[in-house]
């Protein structure tokens, strides 16, 4: 039983406004257990199109990271942070959100981007280089993809928070809406994810923090991370609820964030929620994950895939069979295809644009270096030309 | 009417949450207390807990949450209460405040103002004292404005809130008791204080002093003593040190043919090197001196009973204006 099975807010326990103990913290503790729903008689009742829905989805989800991993062997993207292992909360997180919320990803979180519309090489601008940011964050209500850890946790705080103070202040215009962070275990323990969930406890904003705790800060296990009984357990801390997930249990994932997303939106607090869930590929491209996993390791985890279990599940259910799993794999390869097509055409990003956004208005100074560098432009390709007619 | 600094501030913070809903104060004691040093006074009583919040006591968290809340549309005006208090904030405003429009090819700016209370000789303790300027000079992105007389607290402040980029408000903690004759009701502005326009506050001959904030009284007193010497000393505040004017610079520059730069930050790498370099570089031949510095030690700030010693004063700054090569 914890505080989100439960309509009504947590008891508190001294005088308002005291200083001694104010609030019981057992309704905000998660369960002791990861909530698991594959395999469980919870999941006959779930959704049957649901998790029909989740597992293309997922399907989806596996071919993008793929496809993008092999964009950086053809050196077409500099550099891919795969979620590969992490699709259950990537596609989830994305789909419990309606269309006034908010995302704030973080680097490895592309695909929760895409999954949520973002064209597939606009999601991935920053990671090929030729723009920082490759969406627009008003269009599809997502926060560029924050490369400092934890530092957009705060900023969904705040903005949560905007809405209701607008809300508030002009009830025409209002808009119930939810901000989802996504922080990774390593993320947990930089001083923004404690400022951010103090924040958003004290102003009780509509947030849920995601923690996809796969295991590893880049090489760094979560026990030299943190001596937390569980970094759900964090939330207690800051009076707001902590849950606690199965992050490869796409039905759970999709169950307990879907809960958390409303009991936020209600008014009723922000959520912490833990995935346990693993990295199956390397930190990024660049990176040696043997380095500091075992191949037993890595192993037991792909036996535990997201996509594994629930097609297992689905097809021990009933609600999935080969010509659907060859559907899926059918509009996977589409995916496939689209995104190497948008790939096909190299970027020619536009040196006037290393000016044109810093300010509002260029100062006048950025005005004589733009001046500077495009005289200089002008004269090498005026020097390109000389010697293209002089080789003719 | 005389009013302090302190209350100039007051009195555009009130101007700007009346005149704009979109305005939000935040910080740490901004509320029932009216900040530390007041400028906040009354604001909370008059607009509500809301719209001028008391925080928890984290700068990181208040400067990331200002960062959301323009994110969706507000002009948060964020209070760090002390120079040396906002450095835990800094990555917040070197990673996002400064970047954010830019990395969003122009699509998201984010209009929050960053009020911190700066510079030293008003005996505080030793993070109480610290002349941060060039750390954000020194981030692109960021405009980077310190008032040094009551009008421009008042004038700058609200170019500052209006303003659709970020600015670090550096507000000189030694001039905010100084008094002048002024009244919010009179001013325009737009006329009075432009971000990124530099004012010639005293018009001279023989040497220009290039200053801004806590030391543009010490130049003017120095120009003053100056006349005993036989010089007749122009005093310019540049007000803004991002964008930097250096039209009104250069020409004050060009003017006199010597200069002096006076801040208390410490010399190296200082704002005061840049300013050195920028008229080198755009008044070589109307000079006949070098231009030279008087500023803070390269030392970490010294403890009250000794700041004196650190603090550019009259005497330092005349004794650069004898150096300026008079015998050629």
């Amino acid at each position: 039983m914890t505080v989100l099975d439960d309509s009504t807010a947590p008891g508190l326990v001294g005088p308002p406004n005291s200083h001694g103990p104010r609030r019981d913290p057992a309704p905000l503790l998660p369960d002791p257990e990861p909530v698991r729903i594959l395999g469980t008689p919870a999941a006959k009742t779930f959704d049957a199109e649901l998790q029909r829905d989740l597992y293309r989805r997922l399907v989806l989800g596996r071919r993008f990271n793929q496809q993008a991993t092999t964009l950086t062997r053809q050196g077409r993207l500099a550099v891919y942070p795969a979620s590969t292992g992490q699709e259950a909360c990537q596609i989830t997180a994305a789909m419990v959100l309606r269309e006034p919320d908010w995302l704030f990803p973080s680097y490895r979180d592309t695909l929760a981007v895409v999954a949520r519309g973002v064209r597939p090489l606009d999601a991935l601008t920053l990671m090929r280089g030729h723009a920082h940011s490759g969406y627009d964050p008003y269009e599809h209500r997502i926060a560029p993809l924050s490369t400092p850890l934890a530092t957009q946790a705060p900023h969904a705080v705040g903005l949560a928070h905007a809405a209701r103070l607008r809300a508030a202040a002009d009830p025409e215009t209002a808009e119930d809406l939810v901000a989802l962070a996504l922080v990774g275990d390593g993320g947990t323990s930089e001083g923004d994810f404690h400022e951010a969930l103090n924040f958003a406890g004290v102003l009780g904003a509509p947030v849920v923090f995601l923690v996809q705790n796969n295991g590893y800060a880049i090489s760094v296990p979560l026990a030299s991370q943190s001596a937390a009984p569980t970094l759900a357990h964090k939330a207690v801390g800051y009076g707001i609820a902590g849950r606690l997930v199965d992050g490869n249990d796409a039905l759970a994932m999709h169950s307990v964030l879907s809960a958390a997303v409303e009991h936020a939106r209600s008014g009723r607090g922000p959520v912490l929620v833990e995935a346990i869930t693993y990295r199956l590929d390397a930190h990024t491209n660049a990176d040696d994950a043997t380095r500091y996993r075992s191949a037993a390791e890595v192993a037991a985890w792909r036996a535990r895939d997201p996509l594994t279990l629930l097609e297992g599940h689905l097809r021990a259910a009933g609600l999935l069979d080969d010509a659907g799993v060859a559907a899926a794999a059918q509009a996977a390869e589409d995916l496939a295809t689209e995104i190497r097509a948008q790939f096909d055409n190299p970027p020619d990003p536009d040196p006037d644009s290393l000016f044109a956004h810093v300010y509002a208005e260029p100062t006048s100074q950025l005005r004589e270096q733009a001046a500077e560098l495009a005289a200089r432009l002008d004269a090498d390709a005026d020097a390109a030309t000389a010697a293209e007619d002089e080789a003719r | 009417m005389s009013t302090t600094m302190v209350a100039a501030l007051n009195a555009a913070l009130r101007d700007s949450l009346r005149e704009d809903a979109s305005v939000h104060v935040l910080g740490e004691d901004v509320g029932t207390l009216g900040g530390v040093f007041r400028v906040t006074d009354g604001l909370a009583a008059e607009f509500g807990a809301q719209r001028c919040l008391d925080t928890p006591l984290a700068e990181a968290g208040i400067l990331g949450t200002a960062v959301g809340m323009a994110m969706y549309g507000l002009r948060p005006v964020v209070e760090m209460q002390f120079d040396a208090f906002a450095y835990p904030a800094f990555e917040q405003v070197v990673s996002h405040v400064a970047k954010m429009r830019n990395r969003t090819a122009g699509r998201m700016g984010l209009p929050i103002t960053i009020r911190v209370p700066y510079g030293g000789g008003v005996g505080g303790v030793e993070h109480h004292s610290d002349s941060s300027e060039a750390y954000y000079a020194h981030t692109p992105g960021l405009h980077v404005v310190t008032p040094a007389t009551v009008a421009d607290s008042y004038g700058l402040l609200r170019s500052a809130i209006a303003s659709d980029d970020p600015v670090v408000f550096l507000e000189p903690k030694r001039l905010y008791w100084s008094a002048a004759d002024f009244s919010p009701a009179d001013v325009s502005t737009a006329v009075v204080a432009p971000i990124g326009r530099a004012m010639v506050r005293r018009p001279g001959t023989s040497a220009t002093l290039l200053t801004y904030g806590p030391s543009l009284p010490v130049c003017l007193e120095a120009a003053q003593a100056a006349r005993s010497e036989g010089w007749d000393l122009a005093v310019v505040d540049l007000r803004s040190l991002v964008p930097f004017d250096d039209e009104t610079v250069c020409a004050a520059v060009r003017a006199t043919g010597r200069a002096v730069v006076v801040h208390e930050a410490a010399g190296f790498a200082g704002v005061g090197a840049e300013i050195a370099a920028r008229v080198t570089e755009r008044c070589f031949h109307h000079l006949a001196a070098p231009v030279l510095r008087v500023t803070g030690y390269d030392i970490p700030y010294p403890p009250p009973m000794l700041e004196k010693h650190h603090l550019p004063s009259v005497d330092r700054i005349l004794d650069a204006v004898a150096r300026l090569q008079w015998e050629q």
